[in-house]
């Protein structure tokens, strides 16, 4: 994962996540929250690798989440194995879904995920008697690792799964991105023709990151739901999958890192703009993107990650 | 579909690396290939020449599964391969660069061959990185070879003109293909530069034994490094044969070369 100084700032990170967490117990649950959203803005991040952008990725997320729900309500598993369920669910949609996506590209690409997204949102709120409806699912709390745990210490476990995967699956894109496929993936972005004529399939490399990216949605909705222990459509409304963009947007989508600094700057400037400004949260952060793209088109880990490569000669990194 | 006869006049020989017959295309009212039966031996270096819009591109773009022929055939070291995708084309041994280069912009130019070797080496995966993944040995050798090896670690998109024409037939001779085509491997280079550009491609095709077709509008490039020249005019072979010869054609004479 590059160089020890990145090494050094994400350790003071987790270091300073947990710290806070310790010491205002409250700030659990939009830590929380943030840490699943990142997980989804890394799906996102995945894409943009291949120069794509899409608008219903949230879909994913909210698939994972109902996964959960619906599995909570029915047969009691615990908590470790709906996360697991909800993930493999969004991936085999992912797989499914893929197949055609992968056809296009840009904006075509951008808007049928779109498209999708709003299929399953509608659907989700006209079939109530099965979906719950625009209320949604509420499941109770499952068992943790097979212990019954009160809503403090649930909450507390999940922290601790949330900081694992969100460590694991940023790990394991950034390991992604230097392997073959990862590097074919960011070849799809500057020139598909010669990824043809080397013998490589532009659309196979893209499907497989498509379903990696369908899986990280799928982590990060299996813990949103687990968090809130209520799912409803709202999960995967085109809004939630827009938030995700601007969200790698800001956080910066050339890194894993990237992902988990944005998320959480979002999720605090909301949190804080909600609480301040009421009713004005989204004026704050429509300000926010504009500078950011003015000022820090490669997003806050952008500029930060300059300062890493400036002050490291970093032979090794592709 | 074809009378046996037929069938039989219009065989591709055996022996021929690439061979098309009756090969016709339009876009429009505009006849891009007009029948063309052609046939390339094993060895030969072929120069194509003619005038924009004579239909050499649209020859290679078909030749190499980039374009459907509206009627006509396309085999390739013995196998007919017409409607074959580029990819799977480029598998049984063609290799192709382009008059504006194709190459991968954001990445290194060894990142760029290394994919290329990942390709041609069957690797896959998404958990060993690219360097450890693929045979390097090929990849600093194809390196040498077109003498690129000092911008090893240069983005591909920074490289001059004539460097990223390298490049691209670089990433085309790590396949080890049979067969490379060439458009334009010249164009967009300043005219001190296209004889060591061609020296250098020729070398390299030479030392690897491929055998390949350029077009070519220096009619001094062609004299010097093709063994065999094509004329296109309209869609159509004009002339073919020995460079020397096709070159005193008064056809070719008023048509391509245009005195």
């Amino acid at each position: 994962m590059g160089s020890p100084r990145l090494r050094l700032l994400v350790a003071l990170l987790l270091a300073a996540v947990l710290g806070l967490c310790i010491a205002l117990p409250w700030i659990k649950t939009p830590v929380l929250l943030a840490l699943s959203n990142g997980l989804a803005v890394l799906g996102v991040i995945v894409l943009i690798r291949a120069g794509q952008v899409s608008f219903g990725h949230a879909m994913f997320a909210c698939l994972a989440g109902y996964g959960v729900a619906f599995a909570g309500r029915a047969s009691h598993l615990d908590a470790l194995l709906l996360v697991a369920l909800g993930s493999v669910g969004a991936a085999a949609a992912g797989a499914l879904i893929g197949l055609f996506m992968v056809r296009y590209r840009g904006i075509f690409f951008g808007m049928l995920n779109l498209a999708f997204s709003m299929v399953l949102f509608s659907v989700l709120g006209k079939f109530g008697a099965i979906t719950g409806g625009t209320d949604g699912l509420r499941f109770d709390r499952p068992t943790f690792a097979g212990q019954a745990l009160e809503r403090e210490g649930f909450e507390t476990a999940l922290l601790g799964l949330a900081l694992l995967l969100a460590v694991l699956a940023g790990l394991a894109v950034q390991r992604y991105f230097g392997s073959v496929n990862g590097q074919a993936l960011a070849a799809i972005k500057s020139n598909e023709t010669r990824l043809e004529y080397l013998g490589i399939s532009a659309k196979r490399v893209f499907w497989g990151g498509y379903v990696l990216s369908a899986a990280l949605c799928g982590i990060g909705g299996s813990l949103f739901a687990l968090t809130q222990g209520l799912v409803t459509p709202e999960m995967g409304y085109w809004v939630r999958s827009g938030e995700v963009v601007f969200i790698a947007i800001l956080g910066g989508s050339g890194h894993a890192v990237g992902a988990f600094v944005g998320a959480f700057v979002f999720e605090f400037v909301k949190l804080y703009a909600a609480a301040l400004l009421t009713g004005a949260w989204q004026l704050v952060l429509g300000v926010v993107l504009i500078v950011m793209v003015f000022a820090a088109p490669t997003g806050l880990f952008g500029l930060v990650e300059k300062h890493l490569r400036a002050k490291v000669p970093q032979g090794s990194k592709p | 579909m074809k009378t046996a006869a037929h069938a039989a006049a219009h065989a591709a020989p055996p022996t021929a690396l690439l061979s098309t017959r009756g090969l016709s295309l339009s876009f429009g009212g505009v006849v891009a290939a007009d029948g063309i039966d052609f046939d390339l031996m094993p060895g030969e270096r072929l120069a194509v020449v003619g005038q924009n819009g004579a239909g050499k591109t649209t020859f290679i773009n078909i030749c190499t599964g980039y374009l459907l022929p509206a009627s006509g055939q396309v085999f390739f070291a013995g196998n007919e391969v017409t409607g074959q995708s580029p990819r799977q084309i480029t598998r049984l041994g063609v290799g192709r660069s382009f008059q504006m280069p194709q190459v991968f912009v954001d990445h290194t130019v060894r990142q760029c061959l290394m994919l290329a070797a990942s390709a041609v080496q069957q690797r896959r995966g998404f958990w060993l990185p690219l360097d450890r993944a693929v045979d390097v040995h090929e990849v600093d050798a194809t390196l040498e070879l077109l003498q690129l090896q000092d911008r090893a670690g240069d983005l591909a998109g920074a490289l001059p003109e004539g460097q990223r024409k390298l490049l691209d037939v670089a990433m085309a001779l790590v396949l080890r293909p049979q067969l490379m085509i060439m458009d334009e491997p010249t164009s967009g280079v300043s005219s001190d530069e296209k004889h060591p550009l061609m020296a250098v491609l020729m070398r390299a095709l030479d030392e690897r034994k491929v055998t390949s077709i350029f077009v070519e509008h220096d009619i001094d490039i062609v004299r010097r490094y093709a063994t065999r020249l094509a004329a296109w005019i309209a869609g159509k072979i004009a002339a073919d044969g020995a460079p020397d010869e096709v070159l005193r054609d008064p056809v070719v004479i008023k048509n391509v070369i245009g005195e």
